[in-house]
């Protein structure tokens, strides 16, 4: 074992890591969703935070704003079996977090998909829905992250 | 049941919960964490980067402005491999770090000590094909922060890197040995296993050290969560 441990990525990483957040790329390819969230801690929102999301070869870096809000554009992968709903892959890094913590992103129209996915069925059942996003009335998705609290959202260990 | 895939992650990395550190109180998940087959998260791949994504001059942090930063001046240099020690090419390896004085160029920053207009302190490189990069920067400086009463952070500078999965991403901080600020240091300490915490301690090298202008150190950058089964294909 000789792996470089974590460290905190602290308030002050958008002076390096700012150039590779392109919220808007892929917003011009086909099916192209725009997700807006808000990180919220045990107290408040949290004004810095990265989120990143990979899945369908794409990857999209963010940064939450000084309410804590983000905006991204994902696309949704296509799911090769039966047994795996289509899902984004999430980090979340922050001033407070010794390492990132590692979430999942499930899309509302799949519920039947999602019925049938290991991953979601691993989680119980009351936290669930935490890893689902949510359909916003103008055709958003709206997915907020809980690091703690009543509503906290469910982190993976692997 | 299905047997889960482990990665060679080893347990070595901070906890969430570590008062020490006073803001993990607020941001540490207070729930367990669900385990999650980790061949599932590694079918999400990196970013890939070509060249001319990435310029070479973003490696030298002090040729960014008219003039020359004040400080020491420095390279870094290293390898990205995984935890097999294989190299990791053409990965992007992302910098940032305070300058000389102990002030980050950012607007959060409420340490009195100066900025210097020359010196913004984020640079970028691309790891080569033997996962080689290497950065030409100022030594940063320590700084006072709130943690605890009369708090200082030993000099660091920050790396984020990915490696070639999902499983791979790491971000870290890299120190200077013989710093004696290390061991009142909370970050630095959260991680417990004395061997991990020295791998995150740069070691002076007299060989990329340059004759009347630079100081040289190196930083290997290993990243974990590389999967240790027999899915992993044969390369």
């Amino acid at each position: 074992m000789n792996e470089t441990p974590s460290q905190t990525i602290g308030p002050f990483f958008r002076i390096g890591l700012s150039p590779l957040a392109l919220p808007e790329l892929g917003l011009d390819a086909p099916g192209a969703l725009t997700l807006v969230g808000r990180v919220y801690d045990g107290a408040e929102a949290v004004p810095d935070a990265m989120v990143e999301f990979s899945g369908a070869g794409r990857f999209v870096r963010v940064l939450s704003e000084s309410d804590g809000s983000f905006v991204a554009t994902v696309h949704k992968p296509v799911s090769e079996t039966t047994s795996h709903a289509p899902s984004l892959d999430v980090s979340v890094f922050a001033r407070g977090l010794l390492q990132r913590l590692v979430t999942r992103l499930y899309f509302p129209d799949e519920e039947e998909a999602n019925a049938r996915d290991a991953v979601l069925a691993s989680v119980p059942a009351t936290r669930r829905a935490t890893l689902v996003a949510h359909a916003e009335s103008d055709g958003q998705l709206r997915f907020d992250v809980y690091l703690q609290g009543q509503r906290e959202t469910v982190f993976f260990e692997y | 049941m299905s047997e889960m895939s482990h990665t060679t992650k080893a347990r070595i990395d901070p906890p969430y919960d570590w008062p020490d550190y006073r803001s993990t109180a607020q941001r540490a998940p207070s729930q367990p964490l669900v385990s999650i087959d980790a061949a599932r998260l590694r079918e999400s791949h990196s970013p890939v980067f070509g060249e001319g994504q990435v310029e070479a001059a973003e490696a030298d942090l002090t040729r960014q402005h008219d003039g020359q930063p004040l400080g020491e001046r420095i390279s870094v240099s290293g390898r990205l491999l995984d935890s097999d020690g294989r190299p990791i090419a053409g990965q992007l390896v992302e910098l940032w770090q305070c300058n000389a004085a102990g002030r980050y160029r950012h607007a959060g920053d409420v340490h009195p000590a100066p900025l210097d207009p020359n010196f913004t302190g984020a640079g970028r490189a691309l790891s080569g094909p033997d996962g080689t990069w290497r950065f030409v920067t100022i030594r940063p400086g320590a700084y006072p922060w709130g943690n605890h009463p009369n708090a200082w952070r030993p000099a660091h500078l920050h790396f984020s890197v990915f490696g070639r999965s999902f499983t791979e991403r790491l971000v870290t901080q890299m120190y200077f040995p013989g710093d004696p600020l290390l061991e009142f240091d909370p970050i630095f300490n959260s991680v417990r296993d004395e061997r991990a915490r020295s791998r995150l301690l740069a070691t002076f090298d007299w060989s990329s050290t340059e004759e009347t202008w630079s100081l040289g150190y190196r930083f290997d950058l290993v990243v974990g969560g590389h999967l240790a089964t027999p899915l992993e294909a044969p390369q």
